[in-house]
């Protein structure tokens, strides 16, 4: 059990300060305050709390600083301050915040440390401390690597023990009976008579106490809310159609408006004819804006259709206009001068690779991939003289907030970000080009309010996607067994490409580059992991799961073909291998699950693929059937050590959607380029997977490994290879490549 | 022209080749309904006319046949919809902006089909993306929507 004391000193002190008719609970933060983004109009030395608890007339708020682009942060979040608290989630509101330095997420420093998480050595312990620090000093209120729950899972319940027993102190205050004696419930304390005092009451006077920072969390038996089946808070709206997105914002006198710009990314506008465009129907302006043009009209589709009339010249693309030359880029890049990391060299590969007469050798790829969420694109900004609101969707509030400051001129502090619900995100909302071309066109109409929606299309074409990817293997096998595994990776960096877009220079190696091939934590003799770093080609980003989403297809599925060369059983040789025991128990599990071994019938295989990624061993197996209509995925069993399963229902949905995704776009999607631009342009060209296509997916979530882990990604990274591995084994085809559909058919 | 939704008579002024999708978002302000893609890839901006399940990003305003049902006018958070409470009690949504659009697809089914095998689901449904991947959800919600109806 945590007690406060210990947690305190090496993070931070739950504090509370006076509001407008009541009180705030949260955290000073880490060593020096950090001002405060919700107590505006404050004393000076008042303001120095990070606020996740508002009690007031209103009644109770919680801040989940995380976005919410489906994965349920906003219920998770309020779910840990609540078990604490004593509130049930239908009598809160749940509101994420303005985006604040004091909301910094220390969890993604661990996944940005060159260790593996399964490294608890002091050099691997310290230097995420340094990394955490540097994070906290770039104020990155960011949602991303899956760190929302890892992030919150302390934070969050502390806050809210801190705040009942602050409200219990100012009971007794009030009634006289001693703290020992009252209890509560459901947002309130109940004396021993049997009477209620709402917190909404008593918030003022526990505004006037000092904060109760001796608590205990409450022992994990004890637990209401975490571990069971929770609604999610937004569960009613999005089951009745009432869930609003950024792109039904609507405002008075608002406009709405579209872009195009350079289809060849980065290029010049070298001209444009927009007389047709500014005849039509509702159009009442055309404007130049960063690399295209703007056409603002009285609603979304007279803006689109007075868009496609635009005629416009563009200048060519700052990368390769045809994809021959990013592969050869790629493939060119496995040279000692670009390798950027060798963390994973166990053994003598190099020897064993010399003196071998039979080493194998393969070569794979994983294509361009876009993001595209359901929920096009957009932003609504409104410039005022002395403010500018932003209204979006977004993972990144921080830069957004920073990015429109520099574009109007504005102080920081003269900008309101607020975040609203996304209709996914899957890592496109880490990017903020929109944001800055709302803002570059609203300033064209100072006082009204746009709203910029981007078309399918120029959202496809604009995707920044995931990284284009090829990797090398050689190994050996001697008598039965997997001796040597030397992979090399080659890819662009994402991060640098990623903070390029927000003028942030990332010095040092780029770890997504081998992340989910590197820490693998296999004991093979002789074992290398190399990443090569690409020259900068078209703009990529963070894609679900990011480096991993291609290497651990790679990882895999090579160690598939070793296991294959030295006839060895899959599932025995990985489990020999692996000398990890949380992860170890994952393949356990999924053996047991899907009854391993099993006779299947003619024309069915299965393939298991393991991944440890963003901290959390995942081990699938997938069996599909080869017919005459093609390859059929009929069956997925999933195994994920996650530390803690928050709520189980959200769990399973995260780790079916998780592999949904994984699997559909490893069988058809891609994104290309030619003549410098995207090929696909709608759902048509990139489809994923569609609900005849979806097997049947059993889930379990193991918890021994006592650290809590987010689940947003770790489902993707194994799936694509145990399909490749499936496919394999019922049909002989090694698929080395995605997506699949080029090798083989899908029915 | 005239348009009846959700049992409202409205009168707007818009082209005739403006999509139903985009006369009920940006004219009307029924936000239920969303644009997903515009071309019928997604089925995101599924409604009903007359009951029957439609893209409304493909049908123009002038070409409205019947009476125009939204998710709104099928049940609300008070007064859920047989397939909405299943929803809710299946927790299917992850970020839930193609739900609206499945749900109706998924209602215009159950009317003429109550007791769907999973083959007719899989026909019914396949034409509604869910890019988070809550596809064995919604098969559960359709089958739990199917036996509650065949019970009232």
């Amino acid at each position: 059990m945590s007690r406060i004391g210990t947690i305190a000193r090496r993070t931070f002190l739950v504090a509370s300060s006076a509001i407008v008719g009541g009180v705030a609970f949260g955290y000073y933060a880490y060593k020096r305050p950090v001002a405060n983004p919700l107590l505006d109009g404050l004393a000076e030395g008042e303001a120095a709390l990070t606020p996740y608890v508002r009690i007031d007339a209103s009644g109770i708020t919680l801040t989940t600083p995380r976005a919410d682009s489906g994965q349920g942060a906003y219920s998770v979040q309020a779910a840990l301050i609540a078990e604490e608290l004593d509130v049930e989630l239908d009598q809160v509101r749940v509101d994420p915040g303005p985006p604040d330095p004091a909301y910094y997420n220390t969890a993604l420093a661990a996944d940005a440390a060159p260790f593996s998480p399964t490294d608890n050595s002091f050099a691997a312990r310290s230097t995420r401390g340094v990394m955490d620090a540097m994070l906290k000093f770039m104020g990155l209120q960011i949602t991303g690597g899956s760190t929302t729950v890892p992030d919150s899972f302390e934070k969050l319940r502390l806050a809210g023990a801190v705040a009942r027993e602050t409200l219990k102190a100012a009971a007794a205050q009030q009634t006289g009976v001693a703290v020992a004696d009252l209890r509560t419930a459901r947002g309130a304390v109940e004396l021993p008579d049997g009477e209620t005092l709402s917190y909404v009451a008593l918030a003022p006077v526990a505004a006037t106490l000092e904060p109760v920072n001796d608590v205990a969390l409450r022992d994990p038996s004890t637990w209401r809310l975490i571990g069971k089946p929770m609604e999610r808070v937004d569960i009613v709206a999005k089951s009745t159609g009432t869930q609003t997105y950024g792109i039904d914002m609507e405002l008075d006198g608002m406009v709405h408006a579209t872009v195009r710009t350079n289809p060849r990314r980065y290029g010049e506008m070298l001209g444009f004819d927009d007389t047709a465009a500014r005849e039509m129907r509702g159009v009442l302006d055309v404007v130049s804006i960063t690399g295209g043009v703007a056409v603002v009209a009285d609603n979304t589709w007279r803006a689109f259709q007075a868009a496609a009339a635009l005629e416009i010249e563009w200048g060519p693309a700052a990368y390769p206009p045809e994809m021959a030359a990013h592969w050869q880029t790629l493939s060119d890049s496995f040279v000692e001068d670009r390798l950027d990391t060798r963390f994973r060299d166990d053994g003598d590969v190099a020897a064993m690779l010399e003196n071998a007469t039979d080493v194998v050798e393969v070569a794979y790829r994983a294509p361009y991939l876009a993001h595209q969420p359901l929920e096009p694109i957009n932003a609504t900004v409104l410039v005022q003289d002395d403010r500018v609101d932003v209204w979006t969707g977004t993972q990144i509030p921080r830069f957004v907030q920073d990015n429109v400051a520099a574009i109007t001129g504005k102080d920081t502090d003269q900008v309101h970000v607020h975040v609203l619900m996304m209709g996914g995100s899957f890592g496109h909302r880490l990017e903020d080009r929109v944001v800055r071309e709302a803002t570059e066109i609203a300033m064209t109409r100072p006082g009204t309010p746009v709203k910029l929606t981007y078309s399918r299309e120029e959202d496809f074409t604009h995707d920044d996607t995931r990284q284009i990817a090829m990797a090398r293997g050689r190994g050996v096998v001697r008598d039965g067994r997997v001796e040597a595994y030397d992979l090399g990776i080659a890819m662009p960096s994402v991060i640098a490409s990623q903070m390029g877009r927000q003028g942030l220079p990332v010095p040092g190696p780029d770890l997504q580059i081998v992340a989910g091939a590197w820490e693998q934590p296999f004991a093979i003799p002789n074992y290398r992991v190399s990443g090569y770093r690409a020259p900068e080609l078209a703009p990529i980003s963070s894609w679900r799961a990011v480096g991993a989403s291609s290497n651990g297809f790679f990882h895999d599925v090579f160690l598939d073909e070793l296991i294959h060369a030295a006839g060895a059983d899959p599932m025995e040789e990985r489990l020999r291998l692996m000398w990890h025991d949380p992860s170890r128990k994952t393949l356990e599990a999924v053996a047991e699950m899907s009854d391993w071994g099993a006779a299947l019938p003619e024309g069915t295989g299965r393939g298991v693929a393991f991944c440890l990624s963003f901290g959390v061993p995942v081990a699938q197996v997938i069996e599909v059937s080869s017919t005459d209509a093609g390859i059929i995925i009929d069956k997925v069993w999933c195994a994920a050590e996650v530390g803690r399963v928050i709520d189980p229902i959200m769990f399973e949905n995260m780790v079916q959607g998780g592999i949904v995704w994984a699997l559909g776009h490893a069988m058809n999607s891609e994104i290309t380029y030619s003549d410098g631009m995207v090929e696909q342009q709608n759902y048509y060209d990139a489809e994923g997977m569609r609900q005849y296509q979806a097997p049947q997916i059993m889930v379990r979530g193991l918890e021994n490994s006592g650290a809590v882990r987010g689940i947003g990604e770790p489902m993707v990274p194994p799936a694509s290879a145990a399909l490749s591995n499936a496919i394999f084994a019922a049909t002989g085809t090694r698929v080395r490549e995605m997506p699949m559909a080029k090798v083989v058919d899908f029915v | 022209m005239k348009l009846k939704v959700n049992g409202t008579q409205h009168d707007v002024d818009v082209e005739d080749d403006m999509p139903l999708l985009w006369v009920l978002r940006d004219a009307l302000d029924i936000k239920g309904v969303k644009f997903g893609c515009g071309v019928a890839q997604c089925g995101a901006c599924t409604v009903h006319i007359d009951g029957e399940a439609v893209r409304s990003c493909q049908v123009s305003a002038a070409d409205v046949w019947g009476d125009v049902t939204t998710i709104e006018g099928l049940g609300t958070p008070e007064a859920m919809h047989a397939v909405q409470q299943a929803w809710h009690a299946h927790q299917v949504a992850q970020c839930g902006y193609c739900q609206a659009g499945q749900m109706m697809q998924a209602a215009a089914l159950l009317a003429e089909n109550t007791a769907p095998s999973d083959a007719d689901i899989d026909d019914a449904m396949s034409g509604n993306l869910c890019r988070c991947g809550a596809y064995p959800r919604i098969r559960a919600a359709i089958k739990t929507a199917a036996q509650k109806m065949q019970e009232a």
